[in-house]
């Protein structure tokens, strides 16, 4: 779940910009940063709360905990135990999302601005984040669950593998810590209460809003949600992960394909080397049916249904990451395939032609990166929480243009050494 | 259905969307429908082309052949190489992609606004011009038997909804899986992939669809310019394959590594043909509303968080289709509960609405919710063409949406409670068991008792 997380966020924070989307910015009294676009289209709003209170503040020995924790939070509150939150919420039309990763834990809020609707939605969320029960039975129950899909995963062979694959990349770091049967079995109320209050605070807060609001409205909705925070600051961040060691793990699995997993820790969220990278990869594995990889391991051999290459860019150190699944038996020559493409790519870098196409699509097509109001959103609270500059929209065409071979090349030379590269293989001959 | 690279819909969304504001329609000399769909909130348009042909006119020893086809696609014509329609479509700045169904076969591109004319030509060009080279086709076929691989074979739960179609139908062929049978796509040929491609892909037989910041008479314009020389050709006739009436339950099980047992109960349920007279699809989908349609609806209420008899429980009908209608209830049973327990517990949960009925309120929720998502709706530019393509994929239009909302808007609690107990009937119940197995050198959880 982790790594497909984690996969859906990076693909946000890289679609990210549009030239003149207007991104409102302040603090509220509180100390929560808002990050606010009007869209007054459609009569909807969207708001989202990020928290730094994902995975990687996890205890050492409390692995789960972020996520039971964002779990739980809505399964009563205030006055309102589960079942009325979620009727209520029906009644109106309004839906309660989000999630939490390895670095944040996020509530959202969509629902409509008709003035019997937007306060009422508005005040369930705020009781959300003042007062949630995190009652024990609830708890109990949702353990339950959370151990038993855990136990399906794990016989899953992708699953197995991306859990490998992140303890492979960060062994001595949070981001290679997954939750288990056993260590969600030990997480306790209190664990949950005391992650709670120290995590979810405004100033360890960041708040997202697109929709048909006026500024005035936005301040007044973002202080509301904020107050029913208490104040509160950002946690230390632990030690950054250090290099991986290079190593294959192979694990067995009776699955017809092979699941397999390249890649090694490579950048955070603002690394200058991100838009060299970003425009590489899609002439390696990021540009869909036209990467090199697409068309060396499925278009020419007939390997693949699916592979790809993508930086995940975290709060610290992200991971590349290649994946790709085959016939079980050409596990080994797949890999070989893969191998050649990433040296070649890492020795000699794009081709010309090849570095004005990746810019042609990621440039040419960065419109279609905003076009609705859930996009919107999803990039305002990438840069919010990661604290990217405003005007990083407003830049994004101009630095993937700027982009030169011997940019693309360096920056993969530093960041994926293919000799460093752990590979992880499940159900591989 | 199955999307060229995405991942496909299992088990439909029991609700259809609705209400637009401003489609426009005309229709080419060829026979050729274009729908457009504006929406001008930014500079950014979705290009679709949808073919009124999918899994369930393929015919045995050849299933599968709609979706390979549908992969060939993209191998080329005399002016465009293999692989350069991805190229041009990129370089524009573009993301494209396609999806077979059992109903229908479309191809989109995601396109800043400008860029719609050059689609077209694709477009029009693949419409008539494809090669189906033997050799670009003996690579791809290993793509979709990878593709298979993935997707069903080595994914348990997909197996048994596989199964599930293929005990359900005997006749009707929903029986068949879109991707094919493994052993069908093991001696499909070019030839097989050319012949569906020379007897389906005309222009009559297919339709566009262009949501986003774009004009509509423009649009109609560079409609007529680009597809419009294409010359229409009678199609086959089409034979209804009705499903002979089920006359008793049928059971199945799969087996495969999990953890978890899954449970499906499929009961045979009609389909929406008359959206203006017709009463139970709209009674059903209502009903799935008020069993599964938000985290307090009963299933999730009563199985999941106060019985805690199951880790999660739900119901997929749509009742829109070309074939046959089934509802779906399906489960797993928490550790320590069996699936025959989750079977009378779902079976008790239709029992209650057969006998007491349901509330005004559940009934009113289930509308609100309704209505909020024709404003959500609105926020998706693929997701509004999306909308209009499924309608025109099963015979009905865009200008239905409009009356299935308003009928959705009529359905009383009587009419809820009256569908319950017409359609959840014994005899025409398949139910499905995935039955788990450990991987080799772990504990086997406790055997899945049924009562069957």
């Amino acid at each position: 779940m982790k790594r497909l997380l984690t996969a859906a966020i990076t693909f946000l924070a890289a679609q990210t910009a549009l030239a003149g989307v207007a991104i409102e910015h302040w603090t509220t009294t509180n100390g929560t940063r808002v990050y606010f676009s009007a869209a007054p289209a459609l009569p909807m709003l969207d708001v989202q709360i990020d928290f730094a209170a994902g995975s990687m503040f996890d205890p050492a020995d409390k692995a789960g905990l972020a996520a039971l924790t964002r779990g739980i939070l809505d399964l009563g509150a205030g006055e309102r135990d589960e079942t009325a939150i979620a009727e209520q919420l029906a009644d109106l039309g309004a839906r309660l999302g989000g999630g939490a990763d390895t670095d944040r834990a996020s509530i959202s809020l969509r629902t409509l601005t008709a003035a019997d609707k937007l306060p009422a939605a508005l005040a369930v969320l705020t009781d959300v984040l003042r007062q949630p029960h995190f009652d024990a039975a609830i708890l109990e129950r949702e353990k339950a669950r959370t151990i038993a899909s855990l136990k399906d995963a794990m016989t899953r062979p992708d699953s197995i593998a991306g859990k490998a694959f992140w303890e492979a990349l960060y062994p001595d770091h949070p981001y290679g810590r997954q939750a288990t049967p056993e260590s969600v079995a030990t997480l306790t109320r209190d664990d949950l209460v005391d992650f709670h209050r120290r995590l979810y605070t405004a100033g360890n807060a960041s708040i997202a809003m697109v929709g048909k609001l006026t500024r005035a409205e936005a301040e007044a909705i973002a202080e509301q949600l904020s107050l029913a925070l208490p104040a509160g600051t950002p946690p230390d961040l632990p030690k950054p992960p250090g290099a991986a060691r290079a190593r294959t793990v192979a694990l067995a699995h009776p699955a017809s394909q092979a699941h397999i997993y390249l890649g090694l820790p490579a950048i955070e969220r603002g690394h200058p080397d991100f838009f060299p990278l970003l425009v590489g990869n899609y002439t390696l594995g990021g540009g869909g049916f036209v990467s090199r990889l697409v068309q060396e391991v499925r278009d020419k051999r007939g390997f693949v249904y699916s592979i790809y290459s993508y930086f995940a860019p975290m709060r610290q150190t992200g991971p590349f990451q290649i994946g790709l699944q085959t016939q079980r038996k050409q596990a080994r020559e797949a890999i070989k395939v893969v191998r050649q493409v990433v040296g070649d790519f890492v020795a000699k870098g794009p081709t010309e032609e090849e570095l004005a196409a990746a810019k042609a699509n990621l440039s040419g097509g960065f419109p279609l990166r905003l076009d609705s109001n859930a996009k919107l959103l999803g990039n305002i609270a990438v840069i919010g929480f990661y604290g990217l500059p405003l005007d990083y929209l407003d830049h994004y065409r101009a630095r993937v243009e700027a982009v030169t071979a011997d940019e693309v090349r360096a920056a993969f030379a530093r960041h994926v050494r293919p000799g460093d590269l752990v590979t992880v293989t499940v159900a591989a001959e | 259905m199955i999307m060229r690279h995405l991942l496909p819909v299992l088990l439909a969304p029991w609700l259809l969307s609705a209400a637009l504001a401003n489609p426009y329609e005309t229709t080419l000399d060829n026979g050729l429908k274009v729908i457009v769909k504006e929406d001008r909130r930014a500079p950014t348009a979705v290009h679709m082309v949808w073919y009124r042909v999918g899994s369930m006119d393929e015919v045995d020893g050849t299933s599968g052949v709609a979706h390979v086809l549908e992969h060939m696609m993209f191998k080329g014509t005399p002016t465009v190489g293999p692989g350069e329609f991805n190229k041009r479509v990129a370089a524009a700045g573009g993301r494209d992609n396609a999806f077979t169904s059992r109903d229908y076969t479309a191809y989109f591109q995601q396109i800043p606004r400008e860029r719609l004319a050059e689609m077209m030509a694709l477009e029009a060009d693949r419409m008539r011009h494809l090669t189906v080279d033997p050799k670009e086709f003996a690579q791809e076929i290993k793509v979709v038997m990878e593709e298979r691989r993935m997707r069903t074979d080595d994914d348990p739960q997909a197996k048994l909804f596989e199964q599930m179609n293929a005990v359900a139908y005997q006749a009707h062929p929903y029986r068949r899986p879109i991707i094919g049978w493994m052993n069908d796509l093991e001696n499909m040929t070019a030839e097989d992939a050319r012949a569906w491609y020379d007897t389906w892909y005309v222009p009559n037989n297919a339709y566009v669809v262009v949501s986003g910041d774009v004009d509509h008479q423009e649009v109609f314009a560079l409609a007529r310019e680009h597809y419009g020389a294409l010359a229409a050709r009678p199609l086959p006739a089409r034979k209804a394959q009705v499903e002979p009436r089920q006359e008793g339950t049928r059971q199945l099980t799969t087996k495969g590594p999990a953890e978890l047992p899954v449970l499906i109960m499929g009961y045979k349920a009609p389909i929406l043909r008359n959206p203006a007279t017709d009463r139970d699809p709209y009674a059903l989908e209502i009903l799935g509303g008020i069993l599964d349609g938000h985290d307090a609806a009963r299933f999730n209420r009563k199985l999941v968080r106060e019985d805690k008899l199951a880790i999660s429980a739900g119901v997929s009908y749509d009742s829109t289709a070309r074939g046959p209608g089934m509802i779906y209830l399906y489960g797993s049973p928490s550790e320590g509960r069996t699936v025959a327990e989750l079977e009378a517990a779902l079976r008790a949960e239709i029992a209650r609405i057969q006998q007491e009925g349901v509330s005004e309120a559940e009934l009113k929720r289930t509308k609100a919710q309704l209505v909020a998502s024709q404003v959500y709706k609105l926020d998706s530019v693929f997701g509004q063409a999306m909308e209009i393509g499924q309608m025109e994929a099963i015979g009905l239009s865009w200008k239905d949406v409009d009356i299935m909302i308003e009928r959705l808007q009529q359905v009383t609690a009587a009419d809820v409670q009256a569908a319950a107990k017409k359609y959840f009937d014994d005899d025409a119940l398949t139910i499905g068991i995935l039955d788990p197995q450990p991987l080799a050198g772990q504990p086997r959880r406790q055997r899945v008792p049924t009562r069957h």
